[in-house]
């Protein structure tokens, strides 16, 4: 944490040192700028107080709470079947990785396992919510640089995902399938030639994305060392997923921590890149793309036979008791923190949300950037407001 | 377009101004139409307007009824004389700019002796109405953007000017008409089948006119002035209905007019190899030649447009100064040196 205060100090020293001067020497004042909560470029309503000195930032704060909707008080007057209603609105382009936490930790509760067939299928969607939602990123993060065409590919071939979960679950963004004991119902036929052929898919939109961003020069030139996160840093303001896995820590939920899902039985990596600036980001999460399509590949060559739900009564009342279980969603770690008292509803919901610790670097990473980097360091950070107000 | 001496002055004046507002307006709407509408919309697998008029031809003008019936906001803080102001005066611009583009032996608006030189000057006219518009909204991201784009249109006159100039020492002189025919007459070792358009010679000056022209017509990947993901429009952030559209238009206009400048300078002008320079029927034809080259060019700059990210400011600056300019001079020296030695 010395780091951070050296820093601050630093930055505090250098950006009274530019008042003064600017006051001084041409009797001006720097300028407050307010980008958002209505802005193109924060895909929601995060607001960003940015004081500038020129095009240069001097202090940025972010200010959350603009989509604030409760949904811990809410959990609260709600049975356990009907939160998954709520919860797979926060992330909503990733929702069925919502779910999943949930679901596992009332589990834990309940002592009650999915079985075998439901943990591969809920995997299998549960990558797949990260694919679309990744590949939405993937062509935003060339919009927010200034390039358009990457963001309609994107939104052409998530399409394909979307199809195939809207297949199983009937619902493109807010499936709502995953049940405390196993899922609703079990794959539709056909299904699985479907989804492979949608995985060969995504992986040639990710070989698109790389020829029209990866190797171009002034995306190279607007992403490298831009916005540098190390590791020590990343970690002290508790940032999660690829965020930190692009500063070069090895940390991954789904290899060191699995709980319920059946990541460890696959032949997967954990990609890594030692920069920490924006464009490792970008780098690491279209490597993630890759991996997960290759994992729904595995999965589906894998699956094994047998219901797909457990047996568990049908009002389901959680013994009382506390259960934590996270995992790595889309945008990074994800946790529910359940207190029961034996009812039907929950007593306390503590949601731990990726985006809202991911965000909370910003003060410290926005700080000396020129205006135009404020978007493509936000962009590559990647959060969706629903995941930071919840 | 056609200006017969003998014609009362009267009958000249309206015939320029009417082809004039051809010349800019209907090229315009050529361009939104085939370049903004379809040619991006097929880049990003889409098909861009079908139901007005036969694939959606007639689009632009239902979006035209649309902006015109649209309120005309001025912000409470606004400079209300200078942000009403400041559309005109960029478009304005771009219609003194057309004043030098000939499109045959007698279709001319002015025969300037110094064509090219006083389109160079009064390109820069915009500048004044973009930093009006940003300045008057009274708006951050509007002021933002108008700085950005006056440091950014200062920057790239300058290579802009340099290689036009390879072209006026190539031509010895700097009326449009005069390097059109330069380039009609024109040989290449000998061989003047297809005169000599300097898009050959003048290679170069021509890959830095086309940068510095994306520049000027702040297109991807030199938009920082618009930047829509950081200043949600920059300069044009306020202005809604018709003002905007007259800036809209006035984008697109501007980018056929410079298309033109650079086809009369590098692509041959309006000239047909193998037919009389000086013929009547190139009064008619030369106008078609010369915009069919200006579609070309702008698939260009269009193309680029949808392809690219863009540049931060610093590194655009850069790109000016330490790239473009040392290319520009050195290009104007070795024609020069040439130009001396045959």
């Amino acid at each position: 944490m010395t780091a951070i205060s050296d820093r601050d100090q630093l930055s505090y020293i250098a950006a009274q040192a530019a008042d003064a001067r600017v006051n001084v020497e041409l009797e001006t004042e720097g300028m407050t700028l307010n980008i958002g909560p209505q802005h193109p470029a924060t895909h929601g309503t995060l607001r960003i107080v940015a004081k500038l000195d020129g095009e240069q930032v001097i202090a940025a704060d972010p200010v959350m709470g603009y989509m604030h909707r409760g949904y811990e008080k809410l959990t609260e007057v709600r049975t356990y079947p009907q939160v998954t209603t709520l919860i797979n609105r926060i992330d909503w382009v990733g929702s069925f990785a919502n779910e999943v936490p949930f679901i596992l930790a009332a589990e834990k509760l309940m002592e009650v396992e999915a079985p075998p067939r439901a943990q591969w299928i809920r995997t299998i969607l549960f990558e797949m919510s990260r694919i679309a939602n990744i590949a939405l990123f993937l062509g935003d993060m060339g919009l927010q640089v200034g390039a358009v065409t990457p963001a309609f590919f994107a939104f052409r071939d998530r399409e394909h995902v979307l199809n195939q979960i809207e297949a199983v679950t009937g619902g493109r963004f807010h499936p709502n399938f995953d049940r405390i004991g196993g899922l609703k119902d079990d794959l539709p036929a056909g299904w699985i030639t479907e989804t492979k052929r949608a995985m060969k898919k995504m992986r040639n939109f990710c070989d698109e994305i790389e020829g029209l961003l990866q190797g171009n020069e002034i995306f190279e030139a607007r992403t490298r060392g831009i916005g540098v996160i190390p590791a020590d840093i990343g970690l002290g303001y508790g940032l999660s997923g690829a965020n930190i896995r692009a500063s070069g820590v090895d940390w991954d939920t789904r290899r060191d921590n699995p709980c319920g899902l059946v990541h460890n039985e696959l032949d997967w990596k954990v990609w890594t890149h030692v920069d920490g600036d924006s464009f490792a980001r970008f780098w690491v999460r279209l490597q993630e793309v890759r991996e997960s399509t290759k994992m729904v590949d595995q999965l589906l060559d894998g699956l094994p036979s047998g219901p797909v739900m457990a047996k568990v009564p049908r009002i389901i009342k959680v013994p009382a008791g506390e259960a934590y279980v996270e995992t790595e969603n889309p945008l990074g770690v994800m946790g529910y923190y359940i207190v029961s008292k034996g009812d039907l509803v929950p007593y306390r919901v503590k949601i731990r949300s990726a985006s809202f610790n991911n965000i909370s670097i910003t003060p410290w990473l926005l700080k000396g950037v020129y205006v135009p980097d404020i978007i493509t360091i936000l962009g590559s950070l990647y959060f969706i407001l629903g995941d930071i107000d919840r | 377009m056609i200006a017969a001496i003998t014609d009362p002055w009267w009958f000249q004046t309206t015939l320029r101004v009417v082809g004039g507002l051809a010349a800019v307006l209907l090229v315009a709407g050529t361009l939104v139409y085939l370049h903004l509408f379809k040619m991006v919309s097929f880049m990003q697998s889409r098909l861009g307007p079908m139901e007005a008029g036969p694939f959606g031809s007639l689009q632009l003008l239902a979006e035209v009824g649309k902006f015109i019936q649209k309120e005309d906001i001025f912000p409470r803080k606004a400079d209300r004389f200078v942000f009403a102001a400041a559309p005109f005066v960029v478009l304005m611009s771009t219609f003194l700019l057309v004043v030098v583009v000939p499109g045959g032996p007698d279709a001319w608006f002015v025969d300037s002796e110094i064509g090219i030189y006083l389109g160079m000057a009064v390109s820069s006219v915009s500048v004044i109405g973009i930093l009006m518009a940003g300045w008057g909204s009274a708006s951050k991201y509007s002021l933002l953007g108008g700085l950005r784009a006056t440091g950014q249109l200062i920057a790239y006159e300058l290579p802009l000017i340099l290689a036009v100039l390879g072209v006026v020492i190539q031509a010895e002189t700097m009326n449009m008409q005069g390097i059109v025919l330069a380039q009609a007459e024109g040989e290449i070792f000998g061989w003047g089948a297809i005169g000599n358009p300097y898009i050959l010679t003048q290679g170069v000056a021509f890959l830095v006119f086309l940068v510095a022209m994306q520049a000027e017509l702040t297109q991807t990947p030199f938009d920082m002035p618009i930047a829509e993901s950081e200043l949600v429009t920059g300069y044009m952030t306020e202005y809604s209905g018709m003002r905007f559209l007259l800036f809209f238009i006035g984008e697109f206009a501007t980018a056929g007019v410079f298309s033109a400048i650079a086809a009369v300078l590098f692509l041959g002008g309006w000239y047909i190899p193998g037919i009389d320079p000086t013929a009547g029927i190139m009064n008619v034809l030369g106008p078609i030649v010369l915009i069919s080259k200006v579609v070309v060019l702008t698939f260009i700059v269009f193309w680029v447009r949808f392809t690219f990210p863009r540049f931060r400011e610093d590194q655009l600056q850069k790109l000016a100064w330490k790239v473009l300019i040392p290319i520009a001079l050195a290009n104007i020296v070795v024609t020069g040196v040439l130009k001396v030695v045959f």
